[in-house]
């Protein structure tokens, strides 16, 4: 089953780190990655942007309405995803545990519709 | 209805006791689709009832309950998935047919229980997903076990066996290293089961008084498949010490009467000494939890058939070691009764946890009526009949109730 593993966590967080910080931290994200990929389970990954570029976009009367920002404001924000092919709840529920996210943040695991 | 049929139809209340959890098991291990399973033995067991009392019971029920049940996941399979969306599926009912055949189905109920009480489900869902899952009970019966509206119980039931198909929760027994601690969820969702049932002593109520008992049933069910695991037994004892004082709760009169003043003959015998027998097995693992902390208590509690007094010493020991483990605010109430039998009645007010530190106490019915027991022992009569009017008002049993009330006319 593939499910995406989503990564929220407090922005200002990696901005208040010191290069050194942020170095050890993307190293520990490209360890995790390569595990995925070595254990054959990886399907996509993307860090995103923050929220500063964030836009929403909705119909309201028939007129696409175009806001600044994300969709809600929060403490922790959406920063990134990793879509894993796994066979159950619990090996993804353990991906999810070894990610670097887990130790700053919160890891929403959401399996993906079947088609 | 003639004999033939009741026959039949206990035959098929055996069979749906003893079989049920295995074949839903069974039929939702790879789907994971519990509904479904569910819908199509429910049809079985409707074909059992109609058929076996003119063509005579099989001679491997289950196997035949399996096979029809088959036949109608099939049926549904086809209805509701077109073309290659139904060949997986279909595939996997075409093993069960083979698997159908061999005389001994696999017993996938403990993978079954350990989904039900997945940490990814809701905990107070375990215990009433378990009952109907593993033992087939239905909604409204959980439903009034529980204290709930049926319509909010089968919403919640539906809505976690949606999660455990959508969300994949295996079928499966947690590895050595994680299974202690999922093994506390089972144990926990199974024991919430039995308060249910034990909550109800006048027994006016077969649905939880059933609950007890299929409570018990399925700790045995664990204790077979894990027998190695000390906790298991633990609770097994546990729930049995307790059922063993169930008819001495009560006066013929149906009047309430506290453990204190039970009469021991009427306790259960041999389910004290199999509770006994059980504890003792489980401590040879030198594994000790709360379930056998608690059972231990009980243990202590029952001495008094043989010495005419309850072993307190052992009593307020144990207390402080389930204190240190649960932390629990229940634990400290009882801990200070037990200290009051020991050190009088002053001793044990002083051990009672207060209010301040824990606010949940001020709606929690056995704190209060130990609180008026302890303040009319010490003279104090006011506290003593404040106490008793919030514990009275606080009070969901009726004899209880007329208990406290009497307690409290006595002051």
């Amino acid at each position: 089953m593939q499910y995406l593993l989503l990564l929220y966590a407090n922005e200002s967080g990696w901005s208040n780190m010191t290069k050194a910080e942020q170095e050890q931290g993307m190293a520990a994200y490209a360890a995790y990655t390569d595990a995925l990929k070595k254990a054959g389970v990886l399907a996509g990954s993307n860090r995103l942007q923050p929220i500063s570029s964030a836009t929403t976009v909705r119909i309201v009367d028939g007129k696409s309405q175009v806001l600044d920002g994300p969709y809600a404001e929060t403490k922790e924000q959406l920063g990134g995803y990793y879509m894993i092919d796994v066979p159950d709840l619990d090996a993804a529920l353990a991906w999810a545990a070894r990610c670097p996210g887990a130790g700053h943040g919160i890891i929403e695991v959401r399996p993906v519709w079947a088609k | 209805m003639s004999r033939g049929e009741e026959t039949t139809r206990s035959i098929a209340e055996r069979v749906a006791r003893e079989s049920y959890g295995k074949l839903v098991a069974f039929l939702a291990a790879r789907t994971r689709d519990v509904a479904a399973a569910e819908d199509a033995l429910s049809e079985a067991f409707a074909a059992a009832l109609a058929e076996w009392p003119s063509k005579g019971c099989p001679s491997n029920p289950q196997a035949w309950l399996l096979t029809v049940a088959r036949r109608k996941m099939i049926d549904a399979a086809r209805r509701t998935r077109s073309g290659e969306a139904a060949v997986p599926e279909l595939q996997f009912l075409a093993e069960i047919e083979a698997a159908s055949a061999e005389p001994h189905l696999p017993d996938q109920r403990l993978a079954l229980m350990f989904a039900c009480a997945h940490p990814a489900i809701d905990a107070g869902i375990h215990a009433p997903l378990m009952l109907q899952v593993v033992l087939g009970l239905d909604a409204k019966a959980i439903a009034s076990a529980f204290l709930m509206s049926p319509a909010a119980m089968g919403k919640r039931l539906v809505r976690a066996k949606h999660k455990i198909r959508e969300a994949g929760i295996p079928f499966r027994v947690p590895e050595r290293e994680e299974l202690a601690g999922r093994l506390d969820t089972v144990l926990d969702a199974i024991y919430a089961a039995f308060a249910e049932g034990w909550a109800d002593p006048e027994g006016a109520d077969v649905a939880r008084r059933d609950l007890a008992e299929e409570a018990i049933f399925l700790a045995r069910v664990i204790g077979g498949l894990l027998p190695q695991e000390p906790e298991v037994l633990g609770l097994l004892a546990l729930m049995l010490y307790a059922e063993a004082r169930r008819r001495a709760r009560r006066t013929a009169e149906d009047e309430f009467v506290p453990l204190a003043e039970q009469d021991s003959s009427r306790w259960n015998t041999a389910m004290i000494e199999e509770a006994e027998a059980l504890l003792h097995r489980a401590s040879t693992f030198g594994a000790i939890g709360r379930f056998q902390l608690e059972a231990a208590l009980q243990s202590a509690h029952v001495e008094r058939r043989r010495t005419g007094r309850a072993n307190f010493e052992a009593v307020v020991e144990i207390y402080d070691a389930l204190s240190m483990l649960t932390g629990s605010p229940v634990v400290a109430i009882n801990r200070a009764l037990a200290i009051a039998e020991l050190h009088g009645a002053r001793a044990g007010l002083d051990a009672m946890p207060s209010i301040d530190d824990d606010a949940r106490l001020a709606d929690y019915q056995p704190y209060w009526a130990a609180r008026a027991d302890l303040l009319a022992r010490v003279g104090n009569t006011d506290g003593a009949r404040h106490a008793y009017d919030i514990a009275i008002g606080l009070e969901r049993d009726p004899a209880t109730r007329r208990f406290l009330q009497r307690r409290q006319a006595a002051l």
